[in-house]
């Protein structure tokens, strides 16, 4: 009978598939498991190939909200399996920083919680209690300003906020103002909302900037942002890979590596940045205390921190933190730096208090403004 | 079979303790026995794990306990919010009611195991759990601003969608894109109801001199307003709590308690307030109790001529 | 016009045709549009097939890589949950049916909430329990059928009540059991045989909502199909929604595969 038959196979792949997972099991750590939880720097190991003997003995590395197009994290990832042999299991690609500290909460204690985070300054300052020191070999490359003395946590790369717009459909901004203009009907588009993303946050603080605002204070550019939404030119859907695919969004407010990378798969998506102040932010590279494979987490930082790797954030459209001593030394890529172009122009970044501020004053201001 | 064992076997209804007694044999607590597995399976997947994903609305971050989250779920944005989503929820659900009922009915009398039913089947289980990323994205593909569909209804019949602004990113968008899967749900949970619609019923509505009007509005009807009653429940709790496409559809702000769960839990700039979003999953278990005592008082009132 | 059409309980051939018309062109619409957009070359306007072709290109391996292990473990998370479906909850609510009528309440609100509270807030309360089972069982992903017999329960419990109302339950059961048939013979041969259009319509939307289910795998950090496809989507747009069509054909195949094993077994009975 039809349904016998079914039963019977059931049991039988149920039987298979908890006899294969009770032979799978997770790894047992090895003895120096122990050390490599509580090292901070490679010297505890007995110097970088004793680190990487360490690493590849525990042979796996969980990564969190690293997506292969931001920041080129898919060549980064790539070129680590390939160099140490390790088995990167990236999960999450999509999620916010606080959501990666939810998992680390949610997952303690199991072998798929996350070794490393990636985080945005807001979380990362909210949450070093969940980090674990640590310097890189090239501790004294990292500006004092981009690193938290003991290594709880370390700049890793920043990208400036860009404009990216469709070159067949909209002429190139040249300022601000131009947006404003009857050019972009129901174009401008944000990646996410200010009250809940980076990208975004950014983008008003942008607009505050080169309104002749302060960083204190985002109210010009909420103004800004309300006087576009009054022309007609917002459109209020969330900017992706897709929607700029699609012709939806033809004007969108992005880190540059997250437009570079829109325009290197999509044809026609040109980027562009305002003349005058440039905004940057700072993500910030951490590594779980209570990773489940430790050694292959420090591993990760050393090789992040590496000239190797900070050359492709480069490729990606981002600026690593290292790029001052990288083009001292010559070790530059020097083709990608032209492509992307020096970080030049008047930089600003937001501090921790400012941020704060900032927070505060877009949840209060933001929904009405673009209602 | 004696004649005195025949009514035992021509009444369906219920208040007949006797006969359910000796149906099972067994009295006293032992009777319960059975309803263990599943008693016990749900109490550890779903029990605590509700009452501990709900409970932290109760705690403050540090782990103090504190009512400043309820209290936070009368502010007037929240409120709102809760508005629009029982609006959204009741408004889709009617309606992908209607729709699915209607789909449902003209697949009636199509052979069971035929390639139409199948179709329809697998189609409509598929597109029932469809959403999230790639459903918003198929709508701005379909009926966005610069979609084919849209230019081409602006260029043929002057008809300019978005002339009162982009209401597809808004709340008026969910109402359309949430039917994308209520509708499908509909009918793969309605269909088994109006297939035990049985012929001899009309049947003997002919002989009893009914028309096609009196079998509808007499018989079935009546006999499927509960099923029908029940999918309409369940087609309100899932838009109530539909997440993943409200969040990649409307970016900007959070017009409905999902979305407002998705800026307690996930924004990068105003933090600390995770145990927000156990209030409010708080507050949406309360508004789903009150919606289930409507339902059961629904229900009472539409099955008490079945009995 | 056959009898039932005469009687009013079917529609006719034209009403049936207007109606699944109309439907049909309306929710072909979205997926028209993306198959539209799979195709396109870029903003300047154009068609390609370069966006298809690139699936089978030479860097694609790594891509691949995880995609089919993905898959695998999707299936086995699907056969699971329909096996809990199946051995927990159908015997449930027949038990309730037929015994214990009062709570039928009790029942219906217990299967209607875990769709209220949103998977992204039932995790937290998911992950200590979940510790629990990895120590137990390992963190294989096939321990998430756990959690998904519990995310399909409004479903399924909805396409089986409408069939266990339709059905006289008691009558038949009384009558199997004044014949001399035990339990197991009544629920095995009167019973399911009756409800299978419910038990099927209850396994193919389980079937469909593991194939489809997100939030849970990927904040508990295991990979099933979506998690995996949403990896391997990321590199480019046309590719994401390309991949999303062929997991919906993927789906759609297997119901259609189930669907075809279901009415062999019933074609055999009937004959």
């Amino acid at each position: 009978m039809f349904k016998k038959c079914n039963l019977a196979a059931l049991a039988l792949v149920a039987g298979v598939a908890i006899s294969l997972s009770a032979c799978a099991g997770s790894t047992t750590p090895a003895a120096s498991d122990v050390d490599a939880a509580t090292a901070t720097s490679a010297e505890d190991f007995g110097g970088l190939d004793a680190l990487v003997a360490a690493a590849q003995a525990e042979g796996q590395l969980n990564v969190i909200a690293l997506p292969d197009n931001w920041a080129n994290y898919g060549a980064i990832k790539a070129l680590f399996e390939e160099k140490y042999g390790i088995t990167v299991n990236s999960a999450d690609p999509d999620i916010s920083s606080a959501e990666e500290i939810a998992a680390a909460d949610n997952l303690k204690g199991q072998d798929t919680a996350p070794d490393v985070f990636d985080l945005g300054t807001a979380v990362t300052l909210a949450s070093t209690s969940y980090f674990a020191p640590y310097q890189v070999a090239n501790w004294s490359e990292i500006p004092d300003a981009n690193k938290e003395a003991t290594g709880l946590y370390v700049n890793d790369y920043t990208g400036s906020m860009s404009i990216g717009y469709d070159s067949n459909s909209v002429p190139e901004p040249k300022s601000l103002d131009d947006l404003l203009g009857s050019d972009y009907k129901g174009a401008v588009a944000l990646n996410g909302d200010p009250t809940q993303a980076g990208a975004a946050f950014a983008a008003v603080g942008l607009a505050t900037v080169q309104s002749g605002g302060t960083l204190d204070d985002f109210t010009p550019g909420i103004d800004f942002f309300q006087k576009l939404n009054a022309a007609g030119n917002f459109l209020p859907v969330n900017a992706t890979g897709a929607t700029i695919a699609s012709g939806e969004t033809k004007v969108v407010f992005d880190w540059s590596y997250n437009n570079l990378a829109a325009a290197a798969t999509v044809d026609g998506w040109k980027v562009t940045t305002l003349p005058g102040a440039v905004y940057t932010s700072f993500y910030n590279q951490a590594i779980s205390k209570d990773a489940p494979h430790p050694a292959s987490a420090r591993l990760w930082q050393e090789f992040i921190y590496s000239a190797e790797a900070q050359n492709l954030f480069i490729v990606g459209g981002a600026y690593p933190v290292t790029i001052q001593t990288l083009q001292d030394a010559g070790t530059v890529d020097k083709g990608a730096l032209d492509t992307l172009g020096e970080l030049k122009g008047d930089l600003v970044t937001p501090t921790a208090k400012q941020a704060e501020d900032n927070a505060a004053i877009l949840a209060s201001k933001w929904a009405a403004a673009i209602s | 079979m004696t004649v005195a064992n025949a009514p035992a076997l021509t009444s369906t209804g219920a208040g007949a303790t006797p006969r359910r007694q000796s149906v099972s044999g067994r009295g006293g607590i032992l009777r319960f026995l059975g309803l263990t597995p599943f008693a016990l399976y749900v109490l550890l997947f779903l029990g605590i794990p509700t009452v501990l994903a709900v409970s932290t609305g109760l705690f403050t971050e540090d782990g103090g306990l504190t009512l400043d989250n309820i209290v936070g779920l009368f502010a007037p944005n929240v409120l709102t919010a809760f508005g629009n989503s029982f609006f959204v929820s009741a408004v889709t659900a009617v309606i992908g009611a209607v729709i699915g009922a209607l789909v449902c009915y003209a697949m009636l009398g199509t052979r069971p195991d035929g390639a139409l039913r199948a179709i329809v089947d697998s189609a409509s289980s598929v597109l029932a759990q469809f959403g999230g990323v790639m459903l918003a994205f198929a709508f701005i593909a379909a009926i966005g601003s610069q979609a084919l569909l849209t230019k081409f209804l602006a260029e043929a019949f002057g008809l300019n969608l978005y002339a009162n602004g982009p209401w597809l990113y808004q709340v008026p968008g969910l109402l359309v894109v949430y039917l994308y899967f209520q509708v499908p749900l509909m009918i793969i949970t309605f269909m088994p109801a109006l297939e035990g619609l049985k012929t001899t019923w009309a049947e003997a509505n002919a002989t009893l001199g009914g028309t096609r009007f009196t079998y509808w509005t007499r018989i079935a009807i009546p006999v499927l307003a509960p099923s029908f009653i029940g999918s309409l429940l369940l087609l309100f709790a899932n838009a109530f709590s539909s997440y993943a496409t409200a969040a990649a559809l409307v970016s900007q702000g959070a017009p409905i308690v999902p979305l407002q769960i998705r800026s307690a839990l996930v924004s990068e700039t105003v933090l600390g307030r995770e145990n927000m979003a156990g209030a409010l999953a708080l507050g949406m278990v309360v508004i789903m109790v009150i919606v289930m005592w409507g339902y059961s008082v629904l229900q009472g009132r539409t099955s008490r001529w079945q009995k | 016009m056959t009898a039932e059409q005469r009687l009013g309980t079917q529609p006719s051939k034209t009403t049936r045709w207007i109606i699944l018309g109309i439907v049909g062109l309306v929710f072909a619409l979205p997926i028209v549009a993306m198959i539209e957009f799979t195709f396109r070359q870029g903003l300047a306007g154009g068609y390609t097939l370069d966006h298809w072709a690139g699936l089978f290109g030479e860097d694609s391996a790594r891509t691949y890589r995880g995609l089919f292990q993905a898959i695998g473990n999707s299936v086995v998370l699907a056969i699971v949950t329909v096996g809990i479906v199946l051995v927990l909850l159908l015997p449930t609510m027949i038990l309730v049916h037929i015994q214990f009528p009062k709570l039928k309440r009790v029942l219906e609100f217990i299967c209607i909430v875990p769709i209220t509270v949103p998977a992204i807030v039932l995790v937290v309360g998911l992950a200590p329990v979940y510790s629990f089972v990895v120590k137990i069982f390992g963190s294989g992903a096939w321990t998430l059928a756990f959690a998904y017999g519990i995310t399909v329960l409004p479903y399924a419990y909805r396409a089986i009540q409408a069939n266990l109302e339709a059905v006289p339950v008691i009558t038949l059961s009384e009558a199997g059991r004044s014949l001399g048939a035990g339990w197991p013979t009544v629920l095995w041969r009167v019973l399911l045989p009756n409800l299978r259009r419910g038990v099927l319509a209850a396994s193919f939307i389980s079937v469909a909502v593991v194939l489809g289910e997100f939030t849970i795998a990927s904040l508990l950090n295991r990979v099933n199909l979506q998690t995996a496809l949403l990896q391997v989507s990321q590199s480019d747009p046309y590719v994401a929604v390309i991949f999303a069509l062929l997991a919906l054909a993927l789906v759609f195949g297997l119901l259609l595969l189930i669907g075809r094993l279901g009415s062999v077994g019933r074609n055999r009975k009937e004959s």
